[in-house]
């Protein structure tokens, strides 16, 4: 750790204060570094698992052979899922943004475990690496999923693959871990739990279900691989085992884990929209409490993934009903995102577009996902392509979305530079309508009986595969342009003010990027996150320097 | 020249070296490194959850198979395994109690005594599972028991798998055990500082009180 405390002058950026050079990196125990290195793994993560999904879209644009074998096309789907949940999509929110700006927006100089935060980063890289060496020796063709019996007869190096996994949730725990202490004992003085700004609440919310979660991940793939390497039979008939047993397990990590991507996104919509709207956010308690009420419901909801596998009428019953409570808080947080905006002067900047692009995809999302949890639909449609494309209106219109929408809200914080508003705009606007061109024609393709991972199809469904396919390269185009302009922005891009948006919450009030240990002062605060328009109480000793109230920025 | 020297004195008065300066105070820092630990323990008890549940779902699938697996445990090794875990935790606890009470005598023997039960559970632990190798009773590919019983493979694979997790956990405990002795034997514990202590006792007991579960459910059932 960096124990030069300077108490003089004006503080250099955690990016000069933090030594120079890659060992200054490799041994930071900062959380904005570690944040960031989390970052940049996470969107390369992301470039290859949208390479993969480019290839998969591209291979099914004609019936039969493309340009991939059938096995191929199995390992590049395996692939793409398995890279784009694990590697990517898990750790993009919490991980990454939210290691930069959870002890921002708290108020705090750091996590509460630095070294631990570390250690989990590294234990994500080990993991990478196992996974991707499982990719390199000959891939896995078993789906994301890895259900039994076929994980444990196929010939792919499934081992290496759910190996990789194991390692992978470790970091999911440790951060986790690390952020719940930070939220319960590192709050700034006078941030009670009720003036914590919703992204706290969300990060709080997901952290819980990451610890509980994935440690029934690790004992299952655990048991998977003893299976695989030894055959001990737990999940073999044959044996006296249970195959589905393995399904119930999955799920009961995967479902929750659902809930790890989409709840850090919801996060960040909270704050992105009181933010461009200037107005205080409608129903933060509703807001707050939905979030953890959205993390108990997702514990009891595993059996939705399984009502054709043979479970008990009765138990899908169950499962359907509870399936449907998740949208009562789901429902409550997109109408009081709306209300939010109601009559506030809201300002279109390219993390407003995609906050927008959020409400309007994650509620096609949740919407058709009743339609997933109803039992007589669900028969139909399940293993179609509608369950991919409700997947990805849930996953990509949602979490990525949303992720794309914190990362330019917190990119010039991050970086200390703007980019270039016209090309985001752009870029959103492409990202959005690809998105829609791929994915929407997936519904009717699934409502009409198109299965899921086929390699091959019938002629009628041709066309609409094909528009998917041309959605996927507006989508791919869209994320090539911000990839351009946001390296471009740290060569040219303005300086970043410390507050761009005009936001009240914490992070605005400090430096972009902040000093090594966050804040010149330990900040105080004497407001809500949200307080738009309400006057400041005098100013006394302490206060934050330049708190900001109503629309100028 | 001495007056550099006593603003270092002073300043290392204010924090005292197992002070981490993003917290506010020493205890914040103790609330909160036992707060993450609690955090850790659940994670734990989640992970033995999946097996537990597991034997649930076999047992009640196969109670036959369970109950002939049993014949072919030694219940008096596994009581002499339990008495000896369950005595290294009131050995640990007074480990912890003589770190806060800055007994340096008192740490280092009671975490002798500690490492010493964690090492015989691990050799009887040794004798049981190459006795029932030997028998031919570990599941998967080198099972070749004479006797059929059906399904009695699942009763040894969560034997195996339960038992075989749990002497993972005992051995990451005595390396942490040893790593606390070997701090305790610098004199980094007392009355101000024993958190390190603590924690480590926090996950000693959880390891102890896994076994006691698995004791009954492994060794007694019928």
């Amino acid at each position: 750790m960096a124990n030069n405390d300077h108490g003089h002058g004006e503080h250099p950026s955690f990016f000069q204060e933090g030594g120079k050079g890659l060992m200054s990196w490799v041994y930071t125990l900062d959380h904005k570094r570690i944040g960031l290195m989390y970052l940049v793994s996470v969107l390369v993560m992301f470039g290859v698992g949208g390479v993969m999904a480019l290839l998969v879209r591209l291979e099914l644009f004609s019936p039969g052979k493309t340009f991939l074998t059938a096995h191929q096309y199995n390992q590049v789907f395996t692939l793409h899922g398995a890279i784009m949940v694990f590697l990517f999509i898990i750790p993009a929110v919490p991980a990454a943004l939210g290691n930069f700006v959870l002890p921002l927006l708290l108020g705090t100089k750091d996590v509460a475990f630095p070294r631990l935060n570390i250690f989990s980063f590294y234990i994500y890289v080990m993991g990478a690496i196992i996974a991707i060496a499982a990719i390199v020796m000959g891939g896995v063709d078993t789906g994301w999923t890895f259900y039994t019996p076929y994980s444990v007869g196929s010939s792919g190096k499934v081992i290496w693959m759910v190996f990789g996994v194991f390692v992978l949730g470790f970091s999911s725990i440790l951060t986790g871990l690390n952020f719940i202490a930070t939220t319960h004992k590192l709050r700034a003085p006078g941030m009670t739990w009720s003036r914590m700004p919703l992204f706290c609440w969300g990060i709080y919310a997901t952290s819980l279900i990451q610890v509980l979660a994935t440690p029934v991940l690790a004992i299952t793939l655990l048991m998977l691989i003893i299976e695989r390497a030894w055959g001990v039979g737990i999940f073999d008939p044959a044996k006296g085992g249970d195959a589905v047993l393995f399904q119930h397990f999955f799920w009961f990590y995967s479902h929750p884990a659902v809930y790890i991507m989409i709840l850090p996104g919801m996060a960040i919509i909270s704050e992105i929209i009181p933010t461009f709207s200037k107005k205080a956010i409608f129903g933060y308690k509703a807001i707050g409490m939905s979030s953890v009420a959205i993390a108990i419901i997702g514990f009891l909801v595993w059996g939705h993934h399984m009502f054709v596998s043979g479970q008990s009428a009765f138990a899908s019953m169950v499962f359907s009903f509870l399936t449907f409570l998740v949208a009562i808080p789901s429902g409550i947080k997109v109408f009081n995102w709306t209300a939010t905006m109601y009559k506030g002067s809201i300002t279109f900047e390219t993390p407003m577009l995609y906050a927008l692009a959020f409400l309007f995809l994650f509620t096609i999302g949740g919407l058709t996902g009743i339609f997933l949890g109803a039992l007589s639909v669900n028969v139909h449609l399940t293993d179609t392509y509608f369950v991919v494309a409700h997947f990805h209106y849930v996953m990509m219109g949602g979490t990525v979305i949303a992720f794309y929408g914190g990362v330019h809200y917190w990119w010039p914080k991050m970086t200390g530079r703007m980019y270039n508003e016209k090309l985001a705009r752009l870029a959103c606007l492409l990202v959005f309508i690809g998105f829609n061109v791929t994915f929407l024609t997936q519904f009717v393709l699934g409502s009409k009986g198109m299965p899921r991972r086929y390699y091959d199809y019938l002629p009628e469904f041709q066309t609409l595969h094909q528009v998917s396919t041309v959605g996927s390269w507006i989508l791919g185009l869209g994320f090539l342009i911000m990839v351009g302009y946001l390296l471009a922005s740290l060569k040219v891009g303005a300086v970043a003010p410390a507050n761009p948006w005009g936001g009240l919450t914490l992070e605005w009030q400090t430096s972009s990027p902040p000093p090594l240990h966050n804040f010149e002062k330990q900040p105080n605060t004497k407001i809500g996150p949200y307080d738009y328009g309400v006057p400041l109480p005098p100013k006394k000793p302490g206060t934050l320097e330049g708190a900001v109230h109503g629309t100028s920025s | 020249m001495a007056q550099a020297v006593d603003e270092l004195k002073h300043k290392h008065d204010e924090h005292p070296w197992f002070f981490h300066h993003h917290f506010t105070d020493v205890d914040q820092q103790f609330d909160t490194a036992k707060l993450g630990m609690w955090t850790f323990l659940a994670t734990e008890i989640l992970m033995f959850g999946g097996l537990f549940v597991g034997y649930a779902i076999m047992f009640s699938m196969h109670p036959e198979a369970f109950h002939a697996g049993h014949h072919h445990l030694n219940v008096n090794l596994g009581v002499i395994n339990t008495a000896v875990l369950i005595f290294s935790s009131l050995t640990m606890a007074l480990a912890v109690r003589a770190a806060q009470t800055s007994n340096k005598r008192g740490i280092i023997i009671n975490l002798l005594i500690t490492i010493a039960c964690a090492f015989g559970f691990l050799v009887v632990k040794y004798f049981e599972y190459s006795h029932k190798i030997h028998e031919g009773l570990l599941p998967g590919v080198y099972y070749s028991f004479h006797e059929y019983v059906p399904h009695i493979e699942m009763y040894f694979a969560l034997y195996f798998m339960m038992t075989g997790l749990h002497g993972i956990h005992v051995t990451v405990g005595i390396g942490l055990l040893i790593w606390i002795l070997l701090n305790a034997l610098k004199g980094k514990y007392n009355s101000a500082y024993y958190t390190q202590v603590e924690l480590v006792g926090l996950y000693w007991h959880l390891v102890d009180l896994i076994w006691i579960y698995l004791f009954p459910l492994l060794y007694l059932v019928s």
